[in-house]
């Protein structure tokens, strides 16, 4: 066959040509720029509209950041350095960065102490965010509660430790009892856990000077801090009790699920400020005046009940998404609904559930500034109030502004960020 | 709706119950600590500095009145209260005593059941303009744009004055004074209008005040003073004769500098020697001791020192003395007799 044509072809190429680089126009930066800047007389003009933008953005912007002033005292004396010049008078952050991120109540040689809560927080969410990481490092991410009150708040360690022992009893108890049914278990974990926190409470409050840190009341958290707190905690408590409203919701015992459609539906219809309002102004009327029940506590209750409203109804829309064959296939396994529940319904549903998750935790975060309003000195209470007061800073606005918008942003990013992270990992869905 | 009338008729009840609640003096000496409702900042009237430590106008009055009652000028939980939770605060007794610039009006001291026990500072509404807009009289602001704060006595007070001179306006509503001031500055609004010293306080902190005039007109009375719980009167006397201890003490000549000197033994002035306990049981009919008047002006100074400390003519903030003088210096301080 090869030779049929040998005598009537004069030449016949028997190797490859050496691959050639694209032309200049098709490769590397140009390429990109032509393809996604002037791919078109309008998407040029475009571009170069917006090149301008960004130019005078710049060139407007970067003289108030160079010529910063960073160690003047007052702002009267930053005006003074500039000269009317302009520039940005950063000295109110190094003076009151220790405000910003603590509040201004908060001891200051015991500032190691929330700093170290923080960066226990990110050991102990390490394993729960990251599959990859030791598996190990879940003991820090239970007991991590217990010492993250004990070091920011102070006190006796007696104390969490007594909430500790009375988590780990109700679960020895649960244990024990589960063979009978999830219910049974988790009734008999809960009894254990009051009776130990009961007994517990008599002996860590006889003796509170056993290891013992400075206690600091709430009153006086504040600043960064206090958002990093509220945040936490709140969509930490939110996903379970989330999670529990929607499957109540869900049920077909009819109490339970007038009561929680009941509390989701009262609580969505209610602009959070007003739950804030609740808990500071009118619980304290009725309290006694000498109970006075923890403010911060009081809003983490607000709080917490408000999320996990809106988890609950993210974690229904995860449970209707799923195929009703799910649920037919778990009891034809001749699951009971705990078991199905958990193995086979909520692993699915909570999939679903992540970006909604995610949105209203990242929404939650950015709300906890809300408490500023009811006099509580979060970093934008710390702003509005105290530092804009003073008479050294007042008149200071974008460099205090700007810095509350970094950490914010810093923290609000890194969350989106990694929800789009794990989606990738759990995309196992029908593409 | 039968939710609310249940909730309605427990806050009845919870107000009932703290009014009748009395014994707040006994309260405070038994806690070791008094419960002072503050601003959540007002610059020159209250507000943390960079160790966190409270000062300002309001402040030193809570201070004053801590060291007569507990002898100790730092014994003074200080309670940042906003505009909307003050009152609340005080009727549910999370505070002993409110010290937040608060207007006496009739309403407040009538149906909110809190008695003013007295007045720290008369101020007034007063508007500011940038001097190139060239007026001078507030007649002039015909069609203005005016940044004032909202749920405040100042905004009725501006309907009220613009309705009588028959002039136009359109109201810029803000939340704070910290907000008003970079409106202001950007031309949202050609004339800011709030109480005369915190115009003088916004004034001070501009690039260049020179630049903007204060108008001479003063639309509405606004005497800001302490206030307390109706109903408890022995709370309220020592909150009020520590307030008029103060003032006595500017009008006396007695001085955080020297009243040591003249507590030390009786002089030759009978109303400071009983006011400083060497003569008389003052101190013993408020149900305190002899020298609570000497530690109330020890704490802070009288209350000319108060102002010249936090507000007056040498702060940033520049506020003349004007009606916060003596009567005796043509002002509107006038504390009754020590006798």
């Amino acid at each position: 066959m090869s030779d049929t044509h040998a005598e009537s072809v004069a030449y016949v190429r028997d190797t490859m040509l050496p691959q050639q680089p694209p032309p200049a126009s098709e490769a590397g930066a140009v390429k990109w720029m032509r393809e996604n800047l002037f791919s078109g007389w309008f998407n040029t003009l475009l571009t170069l509209v917006s090149l301008y933008f960004i130019y005078q953005i710049v060139t407007g912007a970067w003289p108030w950041f160079a010529n910063g002033i960073w160690t003047a005292s007052s702002l009267a004396e930053c005006r003074e350095i500039l000269g009317g010049q302009t520039g940005a008078c950063f000295s109110v952050l190094t003076e009151r960065w220790n405000q910003l991120l603590f509040g201004f109540q908060y001891p200051s040689d015991q500032y190691w102490r929330p700093v170290t809560a923080f960066v226990l927080l990110i050991v102990a969410l390490a394993p729960v965010l990251y599959p990859k990481a030791p598996r190990q490092l879940l003991v820090v991410t239970a007991l991590y509660p217990f010492v993250a009150f004990w070091l920011i708040w102070g006190g006796t360690l007696l104390a969490p430790l007594v909430a500790l022992i009375g988590v780990a009893g109700g679960y020895v108890a649960f244990k024990l009892v589960e063979h009978q049914s999830f219910a049974m278990g988790a009734f008999a974990g809960l009894v254990a856990a009051l009776v130990i926190w009961v007994l517990g409470g008599f002996v860590s409050g006889s003796a509170e000077n056993v290891l013992a840190l400075q206690p600091v009341p709430s009153r006086d958290l504040g600043g960064f801090m206090l958002n990093m707190i509220l945040g936490t905690v709140c969509v930490s408590l939110s996903l379970p009790i989330g999670i529990l409203l929607a499957l109540g919701r869900q049920s077909s015992m009819p109490i339970i699920k007038w009561i929680c459609v009941i509390f989701i539906e009262f609580i969505r219809g209610v602009p959070l400020i007003t739950l804030l309002f609740v808990a500071n102004v009118v619980l304290a009327y009725f309290f006694p005046p000498d109970a006075n029940i923890d403010l911060v506590l009081r809003v983490i209750i607000m709080i917490t009940m408000f999320a996990s409203a809106y988890i609950a109804e993210v974690i229904r829309g995860g449970l209707a998404a799923l195929p009703r064959g799910q649920y037919e296939a778990a009891d034809s396994l001749g699951l009971d609904y705990a078991q199905a529940t958990r193995l086979i319904i909520m692993p699915q549903a909570l999939k679903i559930s992540i970006p909604g998750i995610v949105n209203v935790a990242v929404g939650l975060f950015k709300d906890t500034t809300l408490v500023s309003v009811i006099s509580m000195f979060d970093l934008v209470g710390m702003i509005r109030g105290p530092i804009l007061a003073s008479t050294e800073w007042n008149g200071v606005y974008w460099e205090l502004w700007g810095f509350a918008v970094l950490l914010f942003f810093i923290v609000c990013f890194s969350i989106s960020k990694y929800s789009q992270w794990l989606e990738r990992q759990l995309a196992t869905d029908h593409r | 709706m039968k939710q609310i009338a249940i909730l309605g008729a427990m806050t009845v009840a919870g107000l009932s119950a703290g009014a009748v609640s009395a014994g707040t003096l006994d309260d405070v000496k038994a806690r070791g600590k008094l419960n002072c409702g503050v601003v959540t900042g007002l610059v020159g009237f209250g507000a943390p500095n960079a160790n966190g430590e409270w000062e300002g106008f309001d402040v030193s009055y809570c201070r004053a009145l801590a060291a007569a009652v507990l002898g100790d000028p730092t014994a003074v939980e200080f309670i940042p209260t906003t505009g909307k939770t003050r009152f609340t605060a005080l009727a549910s007794g999370e505070i002993d005593v409110l010290a937040r610039n608060t207007t006496w009006t009739f309403s407040r001291d009538v149906d909110l059941k809190f008695d003013f026990i007295g007045v720290n500072y008369y101020d007034g509404q007063g508007f500011m303009v940038p001097k190139e807009l060239g007026v001078s009289s507030a007649k002039e602001l015909d069609g203005a744009t005016v940044c004032i704060q909202t749920g405040t006595t100042t905004e009725l007070n501006l309907a009220d004055y613009f309705r009588k001179n028959n002039i136009d306006y359109e109201p810029v509503p803000i939340e704070t004074n910290a907000e008003a001031q970079p409106l202001y500055l950007e031309g949202a609004c050609d004339v800011y209008t709030t109480d005369a010293s915190g115009l003088a306080a916004t004034r001070a902190a501009f690039e260049n005040p020179g630049d903007h005039v204060v108008l001479p007109e003063i639309i509405s009375k606004e005497p800001l003073g302490p206030a307390v719980r109706h109903g408890d009167n022995d709370w309220a006397d020592v909150a009020r004769w520590t307030l008029n201890a103060l003032i006595a003490a500017e009008e006396y000549g007695v001085t955080s500098a020297n009243v040591e000197d003249m507590a030390a033994q009786a002089g030759d002035s009978p109303e400071v020697n009983r006011l400083l306990g060497t003569e008389g049981n003052l101190g013993e009919m408020l149900g305190l001791d002899a020298d609570w008047a000497k530690r109330a002006i020890a704490a802070e100074g009288n209350y000319g020192e108060i102002f010249e400390k936090n507000i007056g003519e040498n702060t940033p903030i520049g506020l003349a003395r004007g009606l916060n003088a003596q009567w005796t210096e043509g002002g509107l301080l006038y504390a009754p007799p020590f006798r």
